[in-house]
């Protein structure tokens, strides 16, 4: 009994790790008043980045690294477009959300003589797992803290990002010019630098959650690897209203679920599955629906800014 | 004569067509430098790309039967994007009309043409209420509908997979459902041209015979009347100028005495509707059954893209589907003859979008050309 729940805790934190960093890139770009929907595309070009760095460089961390890099590059286009062009937030991440795909792909078939699919890194090469035979197999410490790095560094990310958001002058700046850039502007603040930086911010975050799916979870890239997970760190990100620590749980209720599920699918107990897998998705609605109260997005979320507007 | 030639260029300048022309010639040498930097000759790349679509009355067929779902989609997505409202959720709706197209296409056994006619219209309610649902929950809870339609795009992807799983519905040895029944096809003379009449006449008609090779549906035809009918809604009714005025301002319509919550739900409702027929035209014209489903298939959110390029336009979607339908139908050709990476197409499909969402920038360029040439006429 302790130790299934002990799996399941372990479960859930290895698949909520993926949307934490996800989830946290959302945070920080919306505060700065920049919509990302483009979150997929960044996440796919992280973990197919990150997967074949890691396959060529058997370094995982320089490989994770690489990831970042990339779902950086990726926001950089989401931020020209929708911070320098004023553009329509959402549909210039639409945009990313198929040009990551594209791109990821595209370049696996260059990369692995026509695959879609990475070559598998090797075990040694995956993730570190810092507390790695420091318990005895399968006891209840075991199977809740033998995890990858990668789960141990997305909690400290919250933190941090928290830490930043909240309490220093860089995070006072971020959510001034995400409520009220115009005020932000007249105090001398320079509202495209600080939502570049944001929007940037948050492709990193993304592609290091790919890249936790693709060098921690599994350990290769294929097409249909992340389809969709951006998009749960986003709903997260929006559950947590807007907060690093809100959409750190909202993850892990969604984690948990699929931690639930692979449990009982390896219990062979006949409950199924599909609806247990429905429930993360028909909680978040009910909870929005009045148990939290109503979630406010970042006033100007969304609104571009054009110096010397009304 | 000189004003007048201005006032063309402004028009130009300003029309959101142009707009979207020059977006996709962006987004096609785009895919070209891609090609080239992998190594690949892109002008041999885009023959094989047009052959795959032009070079056989077949293939205009298959280019038109991938099209068609897309235009439905993108047509989900401009009526709620008129009002307002942005429907992330045309992949959920799309999959419930299809799951409720293939339950009522198998288990219902009526007349041809009346199971045709139930089918869609419950696919279309189902779907319908599936898209009012989203409405709903923004209009009472403020939920916004982007989340809510995400929400709903997983609860239809298990609810799919769940009840296709089901015994009675799954076929043996598949996951798969069963096929409906023939009464149910929209497939065009489905029986005939696998009869022995059929074949014999269509081998004396080759171009008939090679595009009755593809599944020739009425899809595409239905595709038409519903751009026609969401554009009259749209545009000549009360309704459907209550909906575009909630789009333009919330604020203001609620002030001109329209019910705003009223409208939202009603627009959801259509544009779920609308999707849901999408769902209904593939599995009665094409797939005949549902599978289950490990990922999204996409139906949605590329109607999503079809919209943006059709530039939230009725009609806008049947040329952005038929482009679309088209690169994703021959597009994976460049694999086969060139071995190049087809995912091009989708590097082709996100530059466009993305040159659609900065038309400042896209504004920027046509003033600066337009500046240049009017220096070099001085000179």
């Amino acid at each position: 009994m302790l130790n299934s729940l002990a799996f399941i805790i372990g479960t859930t934190l290895m698949y909520s790790t993926p949307l934490i960093y996800t989830a946290l890139g959302g945070v920080v770009s919306e505060n700065s008043g920049v919509v990302n929907i483009g979150l997929e595309g960044m996440m796919t070009i992280g973990a197919f980045i990150g997967a074949t760095v890691g396959y060529y460089s058997g370094n995982p961390w320089l490989a994770f690294l690489a990831a970042g890099i990339a779902g950086g590059v990726l926001a950089l286009l989401h931020a020209v477009a929708s911070v320098t062009f004023a553009a329509d937030q959402v549909v210039s991440g639409i945009a990313i959300n198929f040009l990551g795909a594209g791109i990821s792909l595209f370049l696996s078939r260059m990369f692995f003589s026509g695959s879609v699919m990475t070559k598998p890194i090797s075990l040694d090469h995956k993730m570190p797992r810092p507390f790695n035979n420091m318990f005895a197999e399968n006891s209840f410490f075991d199977l809740v803290l033998n995890q990858y790095a990668t789960v141990y560094l997305a909690f400290i990310l919250v933190l941090v990002l928290w830490y930043v958001l909240y309490k220093t002058k860089l995070g006072l700046r971020i959510r001034a010019v995400g409520e009220h850039p115009r005020a932000a502007d007249t105090l001398g603040i320079d509202v495209f630098k600080i939502r570049y930086l944001a929007v940037i911010l948050s492709g990193v975050f993304a592609g290091f959650g790919g890249a936790a799916m693709s060098l921690a979870i599994v350990s290769n890239f294929r097409p249909t690897l992340i389809s969709g997970h951006g998009f749960i760190a986003l709903a997260a990100m929006i559950f947590g209203k807007w907060r690093p620590q809100g959409a750190m749980w909202a993850c892990l209720l969604f984690g948990a679920a699929q931690g639930i599920a692979v449990y009982l699918g390896s219990t062979g107990i006949q409950i199924p599955t599909q609806l247990l897998s429905m429930l993360p998705y028909v909680l978040t609605l009910l909870i929005l629906m009045g148990f939290v109260g109503k979630a406010t997005a970042p006033a100007a979320d969304g609104v571009p800014y054009e110096k010397g507007g009304k | 004569m000189a004003s007048n030639k201005s006032s063309l260029k402004e028009k130009l300048i300003s029309s959101s067509l142009s707009f979207t022309l020059f977006s996709v010639l962006v987004g096609l040498i785009t895919g070209a430098i891609a090609l080239l930097i992998a190594g690949y000759n892109p002008l041999e790349a885009y023959g094989v790309i047009l052959r795959g679509i032009f070079s056989k009355p077949k293939y205009i067929a298959w280019t038109i039967i991938y099209a068609t779902p897309l235009i439905m989609t993108g047509l989900s997505v401009t009526f709620a994007f008129r009002t307002g409202l942005f429907n992330i959720g045309a992949e959920g709706q799309f999959i419930i009309g299809a799951l409720v197209a293939t339950l009522i296409g198998y288990f219902l056994n009526l007349p041809p043409v009346i199971h045709v006619i139930v089918v869609f219209l419950t696919a279309a309610i189902a779907s319908g209420i599936w898209g009012g649902i989203a409405g709903y929950l923004k209009a009472k809870f403020g939920i916004h509908e982007v989340i809510a339609t995400i929400m709903l795009n997983w609860i239809a992807l298990y609810l799919n997979t769940y009840i296709v799983m089901l015994p009675g519905f799954k076929r043996p040895e598949s996951e798969s459902s069963y096929k409906i029944l023939d009464s149910a096809s929209t497939m065009i003379l489905k029986g005939w041209k696998e009869s022995e009449a059929g074949i014999q006449w269509l081998s004396n008609h080759p171009i008939l015979k090679d595009i009755f090779k593809a599944p020739v549906n009425w899809g595409f035809l239905i595709a038409i009347l519903l751009a026609a009918l969401v554009w009259y809604i749209l545009n000549k009714t009360t309704l459907g100028y209550e909906l575009r005025s909630v789009g333009f301002n919330k604020y203001a319509a609620e002030y001109g005495g329209i019910n705003v919550d009223k409208s939202m739900v009603t627009s959801m409702v259509i544009a779920g509707a609308l999707a849901g027929i999408a769902g209904a035209v593939q599995v009665t014209g094409y797939t005949e059954c549902v599978s289950k489903l490990a990922a999204m298939e996409g139906y949605g959110f590329d109607g999503i893209a079809v919209s943006l390029i059709g530039g939230n336009t009725a009609f806008g979607n049947i040329f952005a589907g038929l482009l679309f339908g088209a690169l994703k139908y021959a597009g994976p050709n460049i694999q086969f003859a060139l071995n190049a990476p087809a995912e091009m197409v989708d590097i082709v499909i996100g530059t466009i979008v993305f040159f659609i969402a900065i038309p400042k920038f896209v504004k920027m360029v046509f003033t600066t050309f337009a500046k240049e040439r009017g220096e070099k006429n001085v000179k």
